[in-house]
């Protein structure tokens, strides 16, 4: 049996109320209004396709044996490197083993997430891969004062592919590939390009994703009547959403919500993101429909068995949904998003080459918070320097790898600092001292300093660190997360 | 068996040039100002100096790199130049190379300078090196600034001794507010006008809990020393003879910010470096023996703390002598009564030099009306770094008793 054996999911704290554009933009735009309802996710400044990946990754991966993944593909329209895989940088923030494994990033469409999915489970079931961990994310960027800024939501989910403990059969699948251009984005635009929403709507959505999950239901010998959910993403409008699956005639219970209110639509990251929501209401024998809309559409049939009731907790997206933080400042997304010419003051334009060599060679401390367990003393620490930081030791070269990214720690002091460059002041960082040994001192993210207090709890999380404007480079770091 | 340099070098005399914000000079000015003060006052010829230090902490912003700054702004006649950094600790180091190599016997008269220039960056506060600052802490450090580091103190000293903010807000406005009043008495100081306690703790926040009159200017200034032994100096015609009783550093190996124990509420360089100084000097009580101090108030909590890292406040009781005027100009021990870095800025490498200049001045009786009633030993203390990662030197000078 092949299928499902664990999902995570990561929406950003933020959600912008979606009134707030028309606040600011509906003099020039008053038909926003049609689309001005709930509110969608925004990323924190210091979040992107990247660092959403990882934490949905992060998510799936909660109570499962890293060590057997042998390969991780990442699926998104918008990551930070053309030419630098992307999985890998995946790969290393969860400190995979590099032997063995294959990365593959999978871009340049909106079905791209369940190409990978649908990837990962043909790699099992042809017994190349024993594991494969899937992760789709996308942060689109829009520009103002349009329907896709409305409509785009930022998120990740993440699946792991395997044969035990499965809590999801993959029970077959059916692919057009067809080249629709709904919306395209050329390799130096940074928005998107879409063409008339009524032609979309139906000669594409209503046209195409049908036509798929028919092939599906045919191909399996399974009715609509049989089906529990069927999931399908359309980041045009609820009832535009709905009204896809009239031609299949399924009872309207049976539509997985798009999270069209409370999200948005995350792109790559959307069919998998709905997926992970249905997993989490499903019961055992429950078949579910996840299907995509790109150049195309992948429809897969899965099958909830027993083993769903077994998965080790996790945030997932009943989790993510739940860790909100209204957001009512538009101007915050236009500046998150550079979208504004904002002066930063001569402070700011300190440069920020990467020594590349550096980076290599610092690669799991940098990128996973690797960090050292001394085999002499026993002593936690990072960074891991080859002496062993316990006055009463100093032992050299004596540590061993320790993970540091799932440990929680507690803050012994902090500080809001209104001098250094911040696009969100104040920045606030201090000392973290991790429960099970070890220390550094962090930035903080995803809090207000008046909530902050020494002895709190932090988790961590992986955090664009800087973006290098002169050399287009993505930084990226850990950093604590105040919980409440 | 050492037993360190105590009474082995004395000042033949010291400069210092007015600090602010000098936009009439650069680096190389400043040296010439503070060196004609100083090679007046040793009453010596420049050809005489057998080999210098400099002081400097950031000369990419300045002069740029090697001790040639200070040979070529000074024509100093091809002899040794040393340029040193240690942080804050800059122009103590330059006045410690100085020093050793008089005790050593290697030279009879050294100079150490000092000098920074920090005011050619276009913004305020310290510069700012992103990559410039090594790829790993590039990478992984935080995004701090200077005041944000020691703000963090405050967190955790306040946690350490159950004391509340609003205490800590009031012992360290205390602090600002006694150096301004001392600084409106020094003509070379930046800052010269008083301001009240209230002032201070309404001030716009930089750091939290630090406001702006919680943190020290950044400014641009020089000072200097000639050194000599005491038998060169009394051979000279120098009849009060100024020796140097002690001079200790004290080095942050990652304990502070890799071990488990440190708790953000003190200096662990400071505690040590001072007790390593009072062995040097022969002092033991030194609440009762310090007669002045000049540490380094880059900060104002910085100070609160070092009361008790110098072992003059007990643990946990330095708010309380703080609060009674205990460190003020009429207090048992007074605390920065030059106006500190407070009221002179922070030119880095001059700023060990400038505190050794006010100590130099007082236990000669040449302080003006900042003149304390006789004097015998001054304590000068520089923080470089931060309180998790630093470089702590302690210097002690004195009347000689050879």
């Amino acid at each position: 049996m092949v299928g499902i054996t664990a999902y995570g999911a990561y929406v950003p704290k933020r959600r912008l109320n979606r009134m707030s554009i028309i606040q600011s933009m509906g003099w020039l735009a008053p038909g926003l209004m049609t689309a001005a309802r709930g509110e969608r996710s925004m990323c924190n400044w210091d979040e992107d396709a990247m660092t959403m990946a990882v934490a949905a990754a992060r998510d799936c991966v909660t109570g499962m044996d890293k060590s057997k993944i042998n390969a991780a593909y990442l699926a998104s329209t918008s990551l930070p490197f053309k030419d630098r895989q992307n999985s890998g940088i995946l790969a290393t923030a969860l400190n995979l083993a590099e032997e063995g494994l294959v990365t593959a990033d999978f871009t340049a469409s909106l079905k791209s997430g369940t190409t990978a999915l649908l990837t990962a489970i043909d790699a099992v079931q042809g017994e190349g891969k024993d594991n494969v961990l899937v992760a789709a994310s996308d942060a689109r960027d829009a520009k103002s004062a349009w329907f896709y800024e409305m409509w785009y939501g930022d998120g990740a989910a993440s699946l792991l592919v395997g044969k035990d403990n499965v809590i999801a059969e993959f029970k077959g699948a059916h692919s057009v590939a067809c080249d629709f251009v709904d919306h395209y984005k050329g390799t130096n635009a940074q928005f998107d390009y879409g063409w008339e929403e009524r032609w979309i709507r139906e000669e594409g959505f209503a046209k195409i994703i049908p036509a798929a999950i028919s092939g599906l239901l045919e191909k399996c010998g399974v009715s609509i009547d049989d089906v529990a959910k069927v999931i399908y993403p359309c980041y045009l409008s609820k009832r535009v959403h709905q009204g896809i699956a009239k031609p299949l005639k399924a009872a309207p219970e049976k539509i997985q919500d798009n999270l069209a209110e409370v999200v948005g639509d995350t792109g790559a990251a959307q069919p998998l993101a709905m997926f992970v929501a249905a997993l989490e209401e499903a019961n055992p024998g429950d078949k579910i429909v996840v299907a995509s809309f790109g150049q195309g559409c992948d429809a897969l049939l899965f099958e909830v068995t027993d083993e769903i009731k077994k998965l080790p907790a996790r945030n997932g997206m009943k989790g993510a949904l739940a860790n909100r933080q209204e957001e009512a400042q538009y101007s915050k997304l236009q500046k998150f998003r550079e979208n504004v010419n904002v002066e930063m003051g001569i402070r700011a334009e300190a440069q920020k080459q990467t020594a590349l060599s550096a980076l290599w060679r610092y690669r799991k401390q940098v990128l996973g918070l690797v960090g050292g367990e001394c085999s002499k003393c026993g002593t936690r620490q990072y960074p891991s320097l080859r002496m062993c930081v316990n006055p009463d030791c100093n032992a050299v070269d004596s540590q061993v790898d320790h993970e540091f990214a799932d440990k929680t720690g507690i803050i012994k002091s902090y500080t809001g600092d209104m001098l250094a460059v911040s696009v969100d002041p104040p920045a606030i960082y201090g000392l973290i001292q991790f429960e099970e040994g070890g220390r550094a001192l962090y930035d903080f993210t995803d809090c207000a300093l008046a909530d902050v207090k020494v002895g709190q709890k932090v988790k961590m999380s992986f955090r664009v660190r800087y973006y290098d404007e002169t050399r287009d480079f993505h930084g990226y770091f850990w950093k604590a997360v105040p919980q409440t | 068996m050492a037993t360190g340099i105590r009474d082995k070098v004395a000042i033949l005399g010291m400069g210092c040039s007015k600090f602010g914000e000098r936009w009439d000079m650069g680096a190389e000015d400043l040296l010439v100002e503070s060196f004609q003060e100083c090679i007046q006052d040793a009453g010596i010829e420049k050809n005489e100096i057998q080999a210098a230090w400099l002081g400097t902490c950031f000369p990419e912003i300045s002069v740029g790199q090697s001790a040639l700054p200070l040979s070529i702004s000074l024509r100093l006649p091809n002899i040794p130049v040393t340029r040193v950094e240690n942080f804050c600790a800059s122009g103590t180091e330059s006045f410690r190379g100085a020093v050793y190599a008089v005790a050593s016997g290697a030279y009879d008269i050294c100079l150490a300078a000092g000098v920074e220039k920090l005011k050619d960056t276009g913004y305020g506060g310290l510069p700012e090196f992103g990559a410039n600052a090594g790829p790993r802490s590039f990478m992984t450090g935080i995004n701090m600034t200077a005041p944000g580091s020691f703000a963090q103190l405050a967190s955790g000293y306040g946690a350490t001794y159950s004391v509340s903010d609003d205490e800590i807000k009031r012992a360290i406005a205390h602090v600002s507010a006694k150096s301004h009043a001392n600084g409106v008495k020094n003509p070379k100081a930046h800052l010269r006008k008083a301001v009240t306690a209230e002032q201070i703790m309404a001030a716009p926040i930089i750091a939290h809990p630090l406001g702006l009159f919680d943190c020290c200017g950044v400014s641009d200034g020089s000072a200097c020393a000639i050194v000599t032994t005491p038998e060169i100096a009394k051979s000279l015609g120098k009849t009060d003879l100024i020796s140097v009783k002690a001079l200790q550093l004290s080095l942050s190996n990652g304990y502070e910010m890799g071990y488990n124990e440190w708790n953000v509420d003190h200096f662990v360089t400071t505690s040590k470096a001072s007790k390593m100084a009072y062995e040097e000097a022969g002092i033991k009580n030194p609440r009762e023996e310090i007669s002045m101090i000049e540490v380094h108030d880059c900060f104002s909590i910085t100070e609160l703390v070092t009361m008790e890292d110098l072992h003059l406040s007990p643990r946990g009781g330095a708010i309380k002598d703080v609060m009674d005027g205990f460190y003020d100009a009429d207090g048992g021990i007074p605390c920065q009564i030059d106006g500190g870095l407070k009221c002179f800025g922070h030119p880095i490498g001059a700023s060990g030099l400038r505190m050794l200049y006010e100590m130099y001045l007082q236990l000669l009786g040449r302080a003006d009306d900042r003149q304390l009633k006789d004097p015998r030993l001054g304590l000068t203390h520089n923080l470089g770094g931060f309180p998790f990662m630093n470089v702590c030197s302690v210097g002690i000078i004195g009347r000689y008793e050879g």
